[in-house]
């Protein structure tokens, strides 16, 4: 997937980053409003076909999203429940807020991340086995260990794609993507039966099920009842990381190298960059994050893992669509997070009405959705076509390409 | 490999010239092969049926093809002597195993054709996959969304064979939807000029959603129905024939079709005009465009034809192997299928080896539980181990279409 040898008439920019930095980097909230709109839409028309009410559906969701909890105008008793699942929705929104850190900072570095699950799986997997052992440990260590091998471990998983692209030029799209599968059949086989790390307790002799967390390496529940999974500190820990992922591309030396890699690596080398170097140490750093992801999982609410939930977890892939729609910013990726945590929260079984709308089938609209943000991100062109055409031209700072309309 | 300027004659030697080939190679190239040879003997001879009980045997084939290979990388033959290398101490290792394990166990799980019979069935879904990512890739689209056609072509095969009583409904309906998914991603990637591998990521979640979302709709809790149509077995009266009767004698008539498909496509692409056309649009659609072919005419038609491809794969899946449609049934096979592409250089027989290898490390995982089943669980992640090795330049340089994964503009 390089760039071609000349020939092609414009510029055929090489990376995935690069041929979308209109979207990417223009500025404004309008383009990602749009998008996210037009999803709904389609979605919308989805629900109608199904034979429901598409409005009344999407204000259940809202409503089992919690984020109603806002609203000063609320009795008591519905707030008591908005808030119950405000906190689910939170709880939710912390993970992906990390996993779309690891493919948003990729992204400035000109990579595309689609490996986010699998350095996530492989930071849950660090996180049960580490917050599963070692109980004689004190408390705040422990939670602290067990997150950092989390983070270890997510960032070796990043940085054998990183490795590989800066040695061998290895297309991290692919190496990703391979990766994802090595986790998810590395973890299948650590809590298989007979598995490594498969549970010691009697009772779950023929279930592949790990260990559980120790109680003292479990994140402390702030808000709510930690028996009905309250909102944990994890939160915190992801609204911190924000704000490190913010200092560091805008305010360090590395994100100023990142950000110029990102641009043109061949510039950046010429520049006295080592393009490869940074393509390392972003992969890292982006594993990082979706291994801290997996221990918020781990060590927050879920602390066991099944074969089942290596298989069906979908968060690093939530990762890609919350990156994009939040235009690979610190407060875009934020909001994106919180619009796809009330998403799943308000459409998942237990908060949806089945009066109104199947909750199974809401959670597959939950996927349709997703896909559709995608895919619109793809193409920006379309956007350009859809919205007030100047105000996005400004925004994107620069003409439209001849022969859009 | 094949550049378009290149006459078709270039990829002759693939299908006919084996003895030319091995003429033409450098004494040390040679020696590599001879000891990657002698260090999978050293591993068969331990098997049944020979299955000798001792290990002696197998190490001095082991050693012999070490010497093989250290002979080789000296030669300059670096690449195929450590293949030799690497044989060798699979070929020890694995005759240890088998000598250390019971008779019995090994001939239940090392029966020959059984293995073949199952290594062409689990590869067949990759190799449809792997078949339409070969022709979209080389008109110059990249397709990851070949997981979420496949898995379209799955559930809609299943529906439309429920839903019209015969296997070939779902087989048309199967494939009609997958060529759907196919324009949607050609609608974005050559038409809008969308980047391709978002678009296909966006595929894959789109596939993923809608195929959940009709099947709860339209099955709901039950499933799909137990009478759903199958694709007919192929019998043939080839029993009496040693191993290769047992292994083809009953064959879903989906598996012939692919590897009829993999030949056509491979003559198609290297020996017709039409073919040459769609590759000069992966190589250099601008040059294309001069010479008056439509790079987008051919990208179009290439990607629809590539969801069509691998939804096959899917309908294969659903009604001619599990008899049966669930929720994100295909788990990753189009990403195999991807991987398939990649480790077959972009060729329609490279493709099919590919997936061959990939699909006897499945029926094998199928089989090793006898031994251990956790270890087995981890047989299936080999083929993506491959890949990463592969696309790591590790296994030969793999070399992508040039215009590979960009749009073209006028």
């Amino acid at each position: 997937m390089s760039a071609t040898g000349g020939g092609d008439g414009g510029q055929a920019p090489g990376t995935v980053a690069s041929r979308l930095s209109g979207y990417l980097r223009g500025g404004g909230v309008l383009v990602p409003v749009i998008t996210a709109l037009l999803s709904f839409l389609v979605g919308g028309v989805v629900v109608l076909a199904a034979g429901s009410n598409p409005i009344s559906t999407y204000r259940a969701v809202f409503e089992g999203s919690g984020l109603n909890w806002v609203f000063p105008w609320l009795s008591a008793e519905d707030r008591t429940l908005a808030a119950l699942n405000l906190q689910q929705t939170l709880l939710l929104t912390a993970p992906f807020i990390l996993a779309g850190l690891a493919v948003a900072f990729a992204f400035r570095a000109g990579l595309f991340n689609i490996g986010g699950q699998g350095q996530y799986l492989v930071g849950t997997i660090a996180a049960v086995w580490i917050g599963s052992s070692l109980g004689d440990l004190p408390a705040l260590l422990h939670v602290v260990l067990a997150m950092l091998a989390a983070c270890a471990a997510g960032a070796l998983w990043g940085g054998i794609a990183g490795l590989l692209k800066a040695t061998t030029g290895a297309n991290e799209v692919i190496s990703t993507i391979m990766l994802n599968w090595i986790a998810i059949w590395l973890g299948v086989w650590l809590f298989s039966v007979g598995g490594p790390l498969h549970s010691s307790d009697p009772a779950q002799e023929s279930v592949p099920v790990s260990d559980d967390v120790e109680p003292g390496a479990r994140l402390p529940v702030f808000w709510g009842d930690p028996e009905l999974q309250g909102l944990h500190v994890g939160l915190f820990v992801a609204i911190g990381v924000l704000l490190v992922f913010w200092i560091l591309l805008n305010r360090s030396v590395t994100g100023y190298e990142v950000r110029a890699v990102g641009f043109n690596p061949d510039a950046a080398e010429y520049g006295g960059i080592n393009a490869g170097r940074t393509y390392v140490k972003v992969m890292l750093i982006c594993g990082l994050f979706a291994g801290l992801a997996g221990a918020l999982d781990v060590l927050g609410w879920q602390f066991r893992i099944a074969t089942t939930d290596v298989q069906i977890s979908q968060v690093g892939f939530y990762g890609i669509a919350v990156a994009l729609l939040g235009r690979n910013t610190a407060v875009g990726t934020a909001v994106a997070a919180l619009l796809f945590g009330g998403l799943i929260n308000g459409t998942s079984v237990r908060n949806l009405d089945p009066t109104i709308f199947d909750p199974q089938l809401a959670v597959n609209l939950t996927l349709i959705i997703q896909g559709l943000i995608v895919l619109f991100v793809s193409a920006p062109v379309l956007i350009t076509l859809l919205s007030p055409g100047r105000l996005v031209r400004r925004a994107r700072g620069r003409p439209a390409p001849e022969g859009t309309a | 490999m094949t550049a378009v300027s290149a006459p078709p004659r270039a990829a002759r030697p693939g299908l006919g010239g084996t003895r030319a080939r091995l003429a033409a190679m450098p004494r040390a190239t040679r020696l590599g092969w001879a000891g990657v040879a002698l260090g999978l003997v050293a591993f068969y001879i331990a098997l049944p049926p020979i299955m000798l009980r001792t290990v002696i045997p197998s190490a001095l084939l082991g050693v012999g093809a070490l010497a093989l290979g250290a002979a080789a990388i000296r030669g300059g033959a670096g690449r195929v002597g450590w293949g030799a290398v690497v044989a060798a101490v699979v070929g020890i290792a694995g005759a240890v195993a088998a000598v250390g394990s019971g008779e019995a166990n090994l001939e239940r799980v090392v029966v020959w054709s059984a293995l073949a019979a199952a290594m062409l069935r689990y590869a067949t879904p990759l190799l449809f996959a792997a078949l339409g990512g070969v022709v979209s890739e080389r008109a110059g689209v990249v397709n990851i969304g070949l997981e979420g056609m496949m898995l379209t072509g799955a559930f809609f095969g299943a529906w439309g064979a429920d839903l019209t009583g015969t296997w070939l409904g779902g087989l048309a309906i199967g494939l009609g939807a997958g060529g759907v998914m196919g324009l949607l991603h050609a609608v974005f990637a050559v038409t809008l000029r969308a980047d391709q591998i978002i678009s296909g990521t966006a595929i894959n979640f789109l596939a993923l959603g809608l195929t959940g979302y009709l099947f709860i709709r339209l099955f709901g809790d039950e499933g799909t129905p137990n009478d759903l149509p199958e694709i007919p077995d192929i019998a043939l009266p080839i029993g009496w024939i040693p191993f290769l009767g047992p292994a083809l004698e009953q064959l879903n008539l989906m598996i012939w079709l692919g590897l009829i498909l993999t030949a056509a496509i491979s003559i198609y692409l290297f020996r017709t005009p039409q073919g040459l056309r769609l590759r000069s649009v992966g190589e250099n659609p601008l040059a294309a465009d001069t010479a008056g072919i439509s790079p987008l005419r051919v990208r179009y038609g290439a990607v629809i034809a590539s969801g069509a491809l691998a939804a096959m794969g899917g309908v294969f899946l659903s009604i001619g192997f599990v008899h049966s449609f669930s929720q994100n049934m295909t788990i990753g096979k189009g990403f195999i299928g991807l991987a398939a592409v990649i480790f077959g250089r972009w060729k329609p027989g490279g493709a099919l080896a590919a997936a061959l290898l990939f699909g006897s490390s499945s029926a094998l995982a199928q089989r090793l539980p006898v031994f251990s089943p956790s270890a087995a669980t981890l047989f299936q992640a080999l083929p993506y181990v491959l890949t990463l090795i592969a696309v790591a330049g590790l296994v030969g340089r793999s070399r992508p279409p040039k215009a590979d994964g960009i749009p073209y503009e006028r």
